[in-house]
């Protein structure tokens, strides 16, 4: 039963923050829009006279950097409307679990940024790379990790003073292991040695995230 | 005194290493500073946790204060890892070493949670969010050792084996003096810290009070 009724709050977050997405088309045309953009500048990052393994080798690693960067875009809006509207208020007032919060915020999150790399994967590969399934599978599970993380931080830097500015100096560092994992997932020769690393990464981080989230939004 | 002695003894007594030399004794004071700089972490991430679980705001402060005092320890590890490195192979710095790269990203890493601290008001919820980023970080050591291992070469000389610390006998007992001196150092520079941070505290409410 308290499962169950934890599920229906969690359902009822997620469908909020669509809807929201929906009316406002605020975040997800931002992040697709970015992720398009960096793809265009790594291409002229990237010196021309290079081989084809190198090529092959530094496209993946500026693949990552795009994601990375198109998530802490999505993640500095993730708390926008809670904390203009002073919904955040409201939320943590409501007699559901602090948790279940932090859970559908997550999903929201993740959904934005499956959205934004469903068009990154295939201009992607259009651009630069022909993609196999272990990157598919490595943005998935990078996904998670990042989402977990990232709508902590995100509740952090919403209530701090310095807002969006704050959010990506805590998430970087923490998403080095990420970066590490990802991209060793898809250029290594042995990709599930790194996709091991990427599931420990979200585990742990997404059961500290959960069990933490309650101190960060609470007055 | 402890940390002088070992100094000294690390300089006059201890035979050169075969294989680097002279140089060789910055380990003396290098590793007992990592080895510190991991105890303070690990220590505000202690009380970070106590934080949490007791509410009691005494607690903050102490973590506050080993971060504190982590983060300049990571920064002389960093500093003499690159004098190491420069003398050893010729570069200031070397992505191939472990140890040094991790500091870097721990050094980012606590870099950012002086900037959440200074952003956010004073008061209980600037200690949960600080102890949550915190026990983050406590978290980050481990895993991003084990990305690091899993992304770079091994170039960095192991010293600790599962066969047990592989140096001659003086050697270790040097380092053993070295690392209670680091330690002894640190937990003195906490106490003396926290003590100056509490008056401070202290002084700011008398203040307050009186106007």
């Amino acid at each position: 039963m308290a499962l169950r009724r934890y599920a229906l709050d969690v359902a009822v977050l997620v469908r909020k923050d669509a809807l929201l997405e929906l009316r406002a088309r605020e975040t997800v045309p931002a992040m697709l829009l970015f992720v398009l953009g960096a793809l265009v500048v790594f291409q002229f990052a990237i010196p021309g006279d290079l081989t084809d393994e190198m090529q092959r080798l530094v496209s993946f690693g500026l693949l990552w950097v795009g994601i990375i960067f198109t998530a802490i875009l999505g993640l500095t809006r993730a708390f926008a409307a809670e904390r203009e509207q002073r919904l955040i208020d409201a939320l943590v007032l409501a007699p559901c679990d602090r948790s279940a919060i932090w859970l559908a915020k997550t999903l929201a999150v993740m959904a934005f940024l499956l959205l934004a790399e469903l068009i990154a994967l295939p201009a992607f590969a259009l651009f630069f790379q022909a993609i196999d399934g272990r990157t598919v599978v490595a943005v998935l599970l990078a996904n998670i990790g990042i989402a977990a993380v990232g709508t902590v931080l995100s509740a952090v830097s919403a209530a701090s003073r310095t807002r969006e500015l704050l959010l990506p100096l805590l998430l970087i560092p923490l998403v080095i292991p990420v970066v590490v994992g990802g991209v060793g997932a898809s250029v290594a020769d042995e990709p599930i040695r790194f996709f091991g690393f990427l599931v420990l990464y979200d585990a742990v981080f997404a059961i500290i995230s959960w069990s933490a989230f309650e101190y960060v939004v609470t007055e | 005194m402890l940390l002088i002695g070992s100094i000294a003894l690390a300089f006059y007594w201890v035979p050169n290493d075969a294989d680097q030399g002279f140089s060789q004794r910055i380990f003396y004071i290098h590793v007992p500073l990592a080895f510190t700089a991991y105890a303070c972490f690990a220590w505000g991430a202690w009380k970070a946790l106590r934080l949490l679980w007791k509410h009691d705001n005494r607690y903050d402060l102490e973590s506050y204060t080993a971060i504190h005092m982590g983060v300049i320890f990571g920064v002389l590890v960093l500093a003499t890892g690159a004098i190491w490195a420069r003398i050893s192979w010729g570069v200031w710095w070397s992505w191939g070493e472990q140890q040094l790269v991790l500091f870097l990203i721990l050094f980012l890493f606590y870099c950012a949670y002086f900037m959440l601290r200074y952003s956010v008001e004073p008061g209980p919820r600037q200690a949960r969010m600080s102890a949550v980023y915190a026990l983050f970080g406590v978290v980050l050591i481990p895993i991003s050792f084990m990305a690091i291992r899993l992304a770079e070469n091994f170039i960095h000389p192991v010293v600790f084996t599962r066969d047990g610390p592989q140096m001659a006998g003086s050697m270790f007992l040097v380092f053993c003096l070295a690392l209670a001196g680091t330690l002894a150092l640190a937990a003195a520079l906490y106490c003396v810290e926290l003590s100056g941070k509490r008056l401070d505290l202290r002084l700011k409410e008398l203040r307050k009070a009186q106007t």
